[in-house]
């Protein structure tokens, strides 16, 4: 089913990389900076500081040897010639990103803040996850850097994903898990806001989305985009042309905006961003949030979010605790209303399915937040033709989720 | 005249220091919100600040939250808020401020906002998570400023940031005395007589009150001489929590709002 979104109603005056965000960290009417006067002050700096040092060659010489040869980029662009035979469509290939250190695309980011916060002189770090993904990988760099490093995780994250604690635990990280709300993502994430706000004159907040306030979204959309631009490369290298469509699951966002980022001004490549839709939409019990959200301010921007008419904010369910938040970029929001992306959802159960089909066909187990992109990629390249190149987002692999996947099959 | 600037002039007058008091709307119920609002009004809060409860409470620390969780649970939501302020006008006048994060405000509509609560009888908003460079977007629907927007100046606000933040102040500028959340620790004194002299050299007569880590009234008395005011907030919601239960929890807070103005 397509959806509506082709009308425009934000105009495109210039290419939408060279004035999103704006100067105050807006995407036409998302994003800004929603937060307490304690904070404003050190995201301003923040802002201005990641401004100068990321224009340094010295900082972005680093940074690409630290992707090169400890995170292990560039990643493959995978044909995933069983699953394309199998469905009879398009051809389908696959971004990589699991086969990136700590096995998803969150290094990417983590590394990129981490050496700025190195840079800025700062040697705490703290951030928030939900599958443990996110603060594996900001772990894993406090450790490359011999940074002291705390992790918010809700507290039924923390039973979902016990491997991942233990991870982060042997990384030498202090998982602080949080009671409130539901004990998810979103919960981590204010708690983690809250701590910064206590600890914010010598400690650096590793927001793990395109999410947060401005310079947040941005930063971690320039940092991500390392898998657009590889792909593209790739994409041409291997088929001489840029894809059809390229597919991501979104969270947050951050793996989505990386790979749609590049091709923003390629009018050609249709991108399809895919949220869960947990046990359906009807059901109220669901993550989709451009789906079924309204407009509101959550962590600091203005984005879509699930609310309720009294502005406030909902549970979300996934069966993927990545995926799992009633938020969004507001660099989503932007492509969602201009008609630049189209936004789709799938069910627990198609997740599942898509997850069941990578392993038996192509020998990879992917993340259930991946398996969203690729549920929904399976059906977009189903009676197309084979001419048509589908690139879709493999963001992280799958060993965090057997335990799910398990119990779901019980 | 607004009610809080004629509190600010009235306590100048008496020589007195304002205890703005914040308690959250709502809770435990509404029933006995309002009997402990009106019992604090009654013991000495020269401003009440409404706190109106808000999911995701990312400045408050754990007693605000959990205030706020029952207060949702209980039903809470801004219009009842201004159903409770228009009732509390009919007994008292103390200034109130609707104190709230900017979701439920911007849900509920920004022009509708400024009507209603003029219209229920509130004086002021104090929107924790809009700073000045976002809230053009929901002043610019408000035909008139009668509705005095306060504030928020911290510890880590730079110089010249207090000045641009007190030229768009009204009301009262709401100092944080320490870098963190609602109810932790006690305010450092030293680093807060710098704080205020610093804030009061750039806001042009503005009342400042004291806000944050303020909870019993040995604090409220040393903090008093550096401002216009203090704000206690987590030390009634203390009260609330512990006798939630309890017929008395009305009276119980009035005293603590009793010793806290006493000590000003």
């Amino acid at each position: 089913m397509k959806t509506n979104q082709r009308a425009a109603p934000v105009a495109l005056r210039q290419p939408i990389h060279a004035s999103m965000p704006d100067s105050h960290g807006h995407f036409g009417p998302f994003g800004g900076r929603y937060v307490g006067e304690t904070l404003m002050p050190a995201i301003i700096e923040l802002e201005k500081a990641y401004a100068r040092i990321s224009a340094l060659p010295g900082f972005q010489e680093e940074l690409r040897r630290l992707l090169k040869h400890y995170a292990g980029r560039p990643t493959p662009l995978f044909p995933a010639a069983r699953l394309t035979e199998k469905i009879g469509g398009a051809a389908i290939y696959l971004k990589r990103e699991d086969l990136a250190h700590t096995g998803a695309h969150k290094i990417n980011n983590t590394l990129g803040q981490a050496l700025l916060a190195r840079w800025m002189g700062k040697r705490k770090v703290i951030a928030e996850t939900g599958a443990g993904q996110h603060g594996v990988a900001t772990a894993t760099v406090a450790a490359l850097f011999g940074m002291e490093c705390r992790i918010f995780m809700g507290t039924e994250d923390v039973r979902r994903q016990s491997a991942n604690v233990q991870r982060m635990e042997l990384l030498g990280a202090e998982v602080v898990p949080v009671e409130s709300g539901t004990g998810t993502l979103k919960d981590a994430m204010s708690e983690a806001m809250r701590y910064w706000v206590s600890a914010v004159r010598d400690t650096f907040y590793v927001i793990g989305s395109v999410a947060g306030p401005h310079p947040y979204p941005m930063m971690v959309r320039d940092f991500q985009r390392v898998i657009g631009d590889e792909t593209k490369e790739q994409m041409l290298e291997a088929e001489g042309r840029l894809p059809d469509m390229l597919v991501a699951c979104v969270g947050g966002g951050s793996n989505a905006m990386g790979l749609f980022y590049p091709f923003i001004d390629d009018p050609g490549v249709e991108m399809v961003g895919v949220e869960a839709a947990g046990y359906g939409i009807a059901t109220g019990k669901h993550a989709a949030t451009l789906g079924a959200g309204s407009v509101g301010v959550l962590h600091g921007s203005k984005s879509f979010v699930l609310q309720d008419e009294a502005g406030q904010i909902m549970e979300a369910h996934s069966i993927s605790a990545g995926l799992d938040y009633p938020g969004v970029g507001p660099e989503h929001s932007l492509l969602k209303e201009m008609g630049r992306a189209r936004y789709e959802a799938v069910d627990d159960a198609g997740a599942l399915h898509a997850f069941h089909e990578l392993c038996a066909l192509e020998g990879i187990i992917p993340a259930l937040e991946s398996s969203h992109a690729l549920a929904r990629a399976m059906v977009e390249a189903s009676g197309q033709p084979r001419t048509r190149l589908i690139v879709v987002n493999l963001s992280g692999r799958g060993d965090k989720d057997l335990g799910i996947v398990q119990q779901a099959r019980a | 005249m607004n009610r809080i600037d004629e509190k600010f002039e009235q306590l100048r007058k008496r020589n007195e220091k304002a205890l703005v008091g914040f308690v959250t709307a709502g809770d435990p119920d509404p029933g006995r919100s309002l009997e402990i609002i009106r019992t604090m009004c009654r013991s000495g809060v020269d401003i009440l600040e409404l706190g109106i409860p808000f999911s995701d409470p990312t400045a408050d620390g754990p007693v605000i939250q959990r205030s706020s969780t029952r207060a949702l649970k209980a039903g809470m939501n801004l219009s009842k808020a201004f159903e409770m302020i228009r009732e509390l006008r009919g007994t008292c006048d103390v200034p109130i401020v609707a104190f709230s994060y900017y979701n439920p405000i911007l849900a509920y509509g920004g022009a509708k906002f400024y009507r209603d609560a003029l219209d229920s009888g509130a004086d002021g908003v104090l929107i924790v998570d809009l700073p000045p460079e976002e809230s053009d977007e929901l002043t610019r629907q408000w035909p008139d400023r009668d509705l005095a927007l306060i504030r928020l100046v911290a510890p880590t606000t730079p110089p010249d940031r207090m000045s641009a933040i007190a030229q768009s102040a009204s009301g009262f500028i709401y100092l944080v005395s320490m870098t963190g959340v609602t109810g932790g620790g006690e305010p450092d004194l030293t680093e807060l007589s710098f704080l205020t002299s610093e804030l009061r050299s750039r806001c042009d007569g503005i009342p400042v009150c004291v806000g944050f880590g303020i909870s019993l009234p040995e604090h409220a008395r040393a903090v008093s001489p550096l401002a216009d005011g203090v704000v206690v907030g987590t030390a009634f919601e203390r009260i609330i929590e512990a006798h939630q239960n309890d017929s008395a929890v009305a009276s119980k807070v009035g005293e603590a709002v009793g010793a806290l103005k006493a000590a000003l």
